[in-house]
């Protein structure tokens, strides 16, 4: 699914790669709450332009446009709810007005998408795991996610070779209805799973055999420092929210239509 | 005095109907090499789990004797205090590393420990250097050969300076170029630093030459202990389906045959081809 | 019989697994193929039952290319056992695990019956008809992988690393079985690096490295010329070793039967007392 391509990090070396990623974090959270507090197309457009220097710096338009591309169909489909529910609602009428705020909420969808996507392209997840364990969260669900991401190449590839000594024993997992094919997926989970818990297993005996739980208080041997391009992007960040708070506040935001 | 002595050391699994080990009884002086062998099912696995606590602290289950290591009783103590005397490695490479990067997985032990982060730098550097992966230490677990991710267990582990590390089956899953230099980089770790190692192999081939102490184990008990030279020539070891080298048989068939070649049962192909070289070069 | 015409392939991040590979395998030979982890040999034998169908070159069975059948058509003549056979037990019962192959064949309920029936009887487990394959022991779990795959009978028989985890006795039994089923005028074909297990059954041995075969021949040509091995890091057998060492004494350097090592060295004996 090109949508979940937008979000697999990609190993580039690049300002924005080396980014601390709580900082990165924060930046993406204020990109939401600033899109959530303005429902008119201008601030939108000019959050969506915005974004486009971080992706070029990073050097993952690729990567980016596609995610885009598969955030298009459900960026359709909110457009053209907002419309037949603007047209039902107001006795079947269509103003230029409406058809822009349904504009701005898919804008405002895609703006989400977009830098989410960015942080997830440019980050990765070691990176993400460290900012973890350096954060306030408690280690064990750091060192979970660290696992997972660890794995996930390692159940892929078991599952592949699941299918293949599966369909060598004259499996086949494209014939018969609906319910034949769901049936025909048992005999693929069943060793997923079964070698998911013996894997388990090892790995918490490794785990307890390296002294797991020694100390309440866990050392790092890495250890994430803001450098000077992190507080560059704080203050932007920073700066970001400041002026949106105040324009929402205190400036009356004009329509596009307006203009015409 | 002994690095591990266990008395009457027997241990049932939950759920089982018999023990895995059963009145076992050994002791290991501080730096030798031991070599524990036996068909599949001996018991061997759960004797190398009774040394750091894994038995019976981790599985529960039933337990009877004594157990000392390095001084400590395992039955009062938790595993996470063993783990600074005795390492474990596995026989699954894949299934020992966590982290995203090697250096990372190296230091776990030590991070879990709380230690320092200069102190750590330093212990974990020397640990990959030891095992001869120091230039890989950014790469990622999945990127490295099985041979090289055993390597990472074994550093992982002595990060930590423990007086004894334990190996099961180790070479499990590696080509025998692979197990040849993890075997290599065990015995250095044992006569450079003086580690105690306890290796529990079926490729006694490769292994044998290392060891003065072997112990052979059969259905929970200890059936043979000592000098391998000896254990491998007898009836009994090959009755239980060890896999006797290659080298030490054919001594054994010529022996029998009137041809004795020399006095000291060969372990290895060096050995019995020198003794061979010998007897040619005399005549 | 197995024929591929230098045969490529490709895995979809673009590595070359297999550059050029050409190998002819009779009905009932046994050929051992052998080489580093990484040089191919899995691929290679994937391409045997159509689990993998090359980028260029064909792959024939029988006469017929593997890109012209199904899995499923290619597993009624060549059965696949995998590494780990935990990655094929899944059923309630030992007798539902072997049945399973056979029901997805097509075979009748009588059938199915007789040849599970026969299956349990061939590999000892007829005592663990209906118990849970997963509370069986490792080595059980093997046999049980392997009986579920000879049920169908298959002409065929390849075996990825057999012998791993296994310990000597182990290895002994799995060594007779391969030779009952050559008997049984079986193609068998094993991938695995075990020197010592393969020097026992002395068959036909091809080595890999990096995708491509560079040695094909008798296991004892091939298992004692030490410039071969090093091609693909493998080790010489213990026997063989010893007479590498004593080549300037004017042994023969193809030596890997331990009778054969023992006759050889009594006969220097005999000539040296005279």
């Amino acid at each position: 699914m090109s949508i979940f391509d937008g979000l697999k990090f990609r190993k580039v070396v690049s300002p924005i790669h080396n980014l601390d990623p709580r900082i990165k974090f924060i930046y993406v959270i204020v990109i939401f709450i600033v899109a959530i507090l303005f429902n008119q197309i201008i601030p939108l457009l000019i959050l969506f332009f915005m974004q486009l220097p971080f992706v070029f710096l990073a050097h993952v338009q690729k990567q980016w446009i596609r995610s885009l591309r598969g955030a298009a169909f459900l960026a359709t489909f909110i457009f053209v709810v907002n419309i037949l529910t603007t047209y039902f609602m107001s006795n079947y009428t269509l103003t230029a007005v409406n058809v822009e705020s349904a504009a701005a909420m898919t804008l405002r969808f895609v703006v989400l998408v977009e830098s989410f996507s960015v942080f997830f392209l440019t980050t990765s997840p070691d990176h993400l795991g460290l900012a973890l364990e350096q954060s306030r969260i408690p280690y064990e669900f750091a060192f979970a996610f660290t696992t997972a991401v660890r794995f996930v190449p390692v159940l892929a590839e078991e599952a592949q070779t699941i299918m293949d000594a599966q369909k060598a024993r004259g499996l086949e997992l494209e014939k018969g209805n609906i319910l034949k094919r769901i049936r025909n997926y048992i005999p693929i989970l069943i060793p997923l799973i079964v070698s998911a818990i013996r894997r388990s297993l090892e790995l918490a005996e490794a785990m307890e055999s390296r002294a797991w739980g020694a100390c309440r208080k866990r050392t790092n041997l890495y250890e994430l420092k803001l450098h000077r391009g992190d507080l560059v992007l704080l203050t932007i960040t920073l700066g970001v929210l400041a002026i949106a708070v105040y324009v929402n506040l205190f400036v009356s935001i004009p329509t596009l239509s307006s203009f015409f | 005095m002994a690095i591990i002595e266990t008395k009457n050391l027997t241990y049932t699994y939950p759920g089982a109907s018999k023990p895995s080990i059963d009145d076992v009884s050994i002791k290991v002086e501080k730096g030798e090499f031991v070599l524990i062998t036996g068909p599949s099912g001996c018991g061997k696995t759960t004797l190398c789990r009774c040394f750091n606590g894994l038995v019976p602290h981790f599985y529960q289950g039933e337990i009877k004797g004594e157990i000392t290591v390095a001084g400590i009783n395992t039955l009062d103590h938790h595993t996470y205090e063993m783990a600074k005397h005795v390492g474990l490695v596995f026989q699954n490479p894949e299934n020992q590393l966590f982290a995203l990067s090697i250096e990372k997985d190296v230091a776990f032990g030590l991070e879990n420990m709380g230690t320092a982060r200069e102190v750590m730098r330093k212990k974990v550097d020397l640990a990959l250097n030891q095992t001869g992966i120091y230039d890989i230490k950014e790469r990622s677990p999945h990127e490295i050969s099985g041979g090289q991710q055993q390597r990472v267990a074994i550093a992982a582990v002595i990060a930590m300076s423990p007086e004894i590390i334990v190996l099961d089956e180790p070479t499990s899953f590696l080509d025998p170029l692979s197990a040849e230099k993890i075997f290599d980089v065990i015995y250095r770790l044992n006569k450079e630093q003086g580690i105690t190692v306890i290796l529990v192999e079926h490729r006694l081939d490769l292994t044998a030459k290392y060891t003065d102490h072997l112990i052979v184990m059969d259905r929970g008990t200890v059936r043979l202990e000592g000098d391998p030279r000896e254990i491998l020539s007898s009836e009994e070891t090959k009755l239980m389906g060890v896999g006797i080298p290659k080298a030490t048989l054919l001594y054994q068939m010529l022996k029998k045959e009137g041809l004795k070649l020399g006095d000291k049962t060969p372990l290895s192909s060096e050995e019995l081809a020198d003794e061979i070289m010998e007897v040619l070069s005399s005549k | 019989m197995i024929e591929t015409e230098n045969i490529h392939y490709s895995y979809p991040n673009k590595v070359e697994a297999l550059k050029g590979v050409s190998l002819t395998i009779k009905d009932g030979e046994f050929v051992a193929i052998m080489g580093q982890n990484g040089a191919g040999k899995s691929t290679f034998v994937k391409h045997f039952n159509g689990l993998l169908k090359p980028s260029s070159g064909a792959v024939k069975i029988d006469g017929v290319e593997t890109t012209k059948s199904s899995v499923a058509a290619l597993a009624r003549n060549v059965g696949f056992v995998f590494q780990n056979p935990d990655h094929q037990l899944f059923s309630e019962t030992v007798e539902e695990e072997i049945a399973f192959a056979l029901k997805n064949f097509g075979f009748e309920p009588k059938v199915v019956e007789e040849r599970v029936t026969w299956a349990l009887n061939l590999l000892s487990l007829t005592q663990y008809r209906k118990t849970s394959p997963f509370l069986l022991s490792g080595g059980e779990r093997k046999r049980v992988a392997l009986a579920s795959v000879l049920a169908w009978n298959p002409k065929t028989l390849i075996l990825d690393e057999p012998t791993i985890g296994q310990d000597y006795e182990q290895k002994e039994k799995l060594r007779q079985f391969i030779m009952q089923m050559q008997t049984q005028k079986k193609t068998i074909v094993t991938v695995t690096h075990d020197v010592e297990f393969v020097a026992e059954c002395n068959p036909r041995v091809i080595l890999m490295k990096e995708g491509k075969i560079v040695a094909d021949g008798i296991g004892r040509e091939i298992l004692t010329d030490p410039a071969k091995l090093e091609l693909s890091s493998i080790v010489l057998p213990q026997i063989a070793q010893v007479f590498a060492k004593l080549s300037a004494f004017g042994f023969p350097k193809d030596i890997i039967d331990i009778y054969e090592a023992k006759t050889l060295l009594l006969q220097t004996k005999e000539r040296h007392s005279k």
